[in-house]
């Protein structure tokens, strides 16, 4: 009986022709017994990365995050920060691949928050807040020293040109719709844009698909001039950052005793992110009572803002909703019935396979739409209102005597301490390298 | 105009205020994210192999240039067939050359246990993970070929680039400590 086997072969063959697929965890051929003493060898299963490992990233990440924040406030040291981003660079970046990132965790934490079935991991969720809450007391120091997409950057700042600052306002408002699509598409389960376009993981891996590796050699070039693009104009971390930074408790000084206005701090920065003394024409009656009015006009501005923005995102949820797949692939099957014939679409050929009906594809499609229209709503509105209140922070003016460094944009980098020619007062240690920098006595 | 000392204590108490907050909003976002979750374990990507098609992607969608999706073969499954649907080309000549196989890059290795045994060892550094041999041993045998990810390639993405491209939805999470599903442990439960 055993020996029959390869005629049965071709019996069963036939048959399952026949059957098709649906017979495929069946066992079609019995496990033979072996007489020579066969060993049967196992499957291979290698195991992933321990959990343990995973919550020794954390302990890095709060260990630089909290040398950072040592380095950039008490010790106020430019090269220890350097060589604190190298670290993460090799270690987050080169070492870990790039994932997991704070970045890529908004998506996790909107997830978990808006889908019951998704549990996110605990590692996740650290690396998510431990950065928001150091911005929260020191400031943008994860940016400085524990991104690693930063600190790629920042090694490649080479000859940085000032930009004007309405241009900056302006590309920076874009890291704000960024975020708020990352959020919405995440939380829909439809997509993690995040990760899909980050720029540098195809570096740190040396691996990956062309327009990942394209994107991130364009932003390591661009970098050399429009310093750390990537931060400034895309990053949806940043955005909460510096919401938070601007409101920390303690943050990075330029000078460690008094400024003397030498204006070397303002030319160090490549992020144009020092802020001058305030000009003293505000104080005019004439301008004060104009930008009153501004003001006045900005405040009411912002309902207005948020709800016309509401309305346009509620509006564009059928455009949004696409990037869901079952939304995708409803309206495909909808505009072209055609595709169903099509053998070389695997995506309908899937689903027509799959056992479950047109009806109930459409009825799941109308259901994300459905979020969707709230999800728009919500983003509409959120996207509204940080323009509004963008507007109105123009006109608000705050008497500055000094060059400070302006805290949603300072990423921590140390660059404008190391320039500063202030010596600490008291220990007023003058270094033979350093005389040329002290300013003449008056 | 506020006096400076009287202004900066009252923006000192408006930033603490804020400070508290935000705070307060951080860690709240947090719990929430948390208290949705069951349980806060780490996961990782896994292909339900009841679910996938073999329709080739995982081959071509993975962010690494070679594939973290290998052939694994569950042996407890296995016929140990002659004339192996995963193996052999649909309507090839027994025991003739290499051009008989299905593998396009012969990561199969066929050895001869007893008459009429053989053994099909997967060689995972020449497998691509394109299903060839998973489609062919799933029609024609006991389909005990079957694609999983490796733990050791996967870089364990945020979002697996196979998962939101796999026409079956056959990439999902699964709990770290239970990274495999290997069909044959699949059916020794269903047995009990």
């Amino acid at each position: 009986m055993l020996k029959k086997i390869p005629t049965i072969t071709i019996f069963l063959l036939l048959i399952s022709f026949l059957a098709g697929n649906f017979i495929q965890a069946q066992q079609r051929f019995p496990k033979p017994e072996f007489d020579s003493g066969y060993v049967q060898p196992s499957p291979t299963t290698p195991e992933p990365r321990a959990m343990a490992l995973e919550y020794f990233d954390v302990f890095v990440l709060l260990a630089v995050l909290s040398l950072a924040s040592w380095l950039a406030i008490k010790k106020r040291s430019r090269r220890g920060l350097l060589w604190l981003s190298l670290f993460s660079l090799i270690y987050f970046g080169f070492y870990r691949d790039g994932c997991i990132c704070s970045i890529g965790a908004i998506q996790n934490v909107a997830l978990s928050i808006f889908q019951p079935t998704y549990a996110i991991s605990l590692t996740a969720l650290l690396f998510f807040i431990l950065p928001l809450l150091f911005a929260l007391f020191f400031g943008r120091t994860f940016c400085a020293a524990a991104c690693p997409l930063g600190a790629i950057q920042d090694l490649l700042v080479i000859n940085p040109i000032s930009i004007p600052s309405w241009i900056r306002k302006t590309l920076g408002f874009i890291p704000v719709i960024y975020l708020g699509l990352a959020v919405l598409f995440a939380a829909t389960g439809s997509d993690f844009i995040i990760c899909r376009y980050d720029p540098f993981v195809g570096i740190f891996r040396m691996d990956g698909p062309f327009l990942m590796i394209f994107l991130g050699i364009t932003f390591l070039l661009l970098g050399m001039f429009y310093a750390r693009p990537y931060c400034r104009v895309f990053c949806p971390y940043g955005v909460i950052l510096g919401w938070l930074s601007r409101f920390s408790k303690w943050h990075m000084t330029i000078t460690p005793s008094e400024c003397i206005k030498c204006k070397l701090c303002k030319d160090s920065c490549p992020f144009d992110a020092i802020e001058v003394p305030s000009d003293q024409a505000y104080r005019d009656p004439e301008v004060s009572r104009k930008n009153l009015r501004k003001f006045i006009l900005y405040i009411a501005l912002i309902p207005v803002l948020t709800l016309v923005g509401g309305w346009i995102g509620s509006k564009s949820h059928i455009f949004l909703s696409r990037v869901h797949p079952d939304v995708y692939l409803a309206e495909l099957m909808i505009t072209n019935p055609e595709l169903k014939e099509d053998e070389e679409n695997l995506d309908i050929q899937a689903f027509l396979e799959s056992g479950e009906t047109f009806e109930q594809l459409v009825e799941q499609a109308s259901v994300i739409r459905e979020k969707y229209k709230k999800g728009g709503l919500a983003l509409g509105g959120f996207i509204g209102l940080v323009l509004g209140i963008t507007l109105m922070n123009q006109v608000v003016f705050r008497r500055r005597e000094d060059y400070e460094p302006h805290r949603g944009d300072c990423f921590s980098c140390g660059r404008c301490m190391d320039y500063c020619p202030v010596e600490k007062p008291i220990e007023e240690k003058v270094k033979l390298k350093d005389l040329w920098r002290k300013p003449k006595k008056v | 105009m506020e006096k400076k000392d009287k202004g900066y204590n009252r923006r000192d108490f408006i930033n603490n205020g804020v400070r508290i907050t935000l705070g307060l909003s951080v860690v709240g976002t947090g719990a929430l994210a948390l208290a949705r979750s069951s349980t806060g374990k780490d996961y990782v990507w896994q292909i339900d192999p009841f679910k996938c098609q073999q329709c080739g992607r995982c081959a071509t969608e993975c962010v690494k240039s070679d594939s973290a999706v290998k052939c694994v073969h569950a042996y407890d499954l296995c016929g140990y067939c002659d004339l192996c649907g995963g193996y052999f080309k649909p309507g090839a000549k027994l025991k003739t050359g290499a051009e008989n196989q299905l593998c396009p890059t012969a990561a199969i290795q066929r050895k001869f246990i007893e008459e009429p045994y053989f053994e099909y060892i997967i060689d995972e550094d020449l497998c691509i993970g394109c299903a060839k041999c998973v489609k062919g041993c799933s029609s024609f045998g006991n389909g005990s070929l079957q694609l999983q990810i490796r733990h050791d390639l996967c870089l364990n993405c945020n979002q697996c680039s196979i998962a939101s491209n796999c026409p079956n939805d056959a990439i999902s999470r699964v709990p770290a400590n239970e990274p495999y599903k290997i069909k044959g442990d699949f059916l020794k439960e269903e047995d009990g």
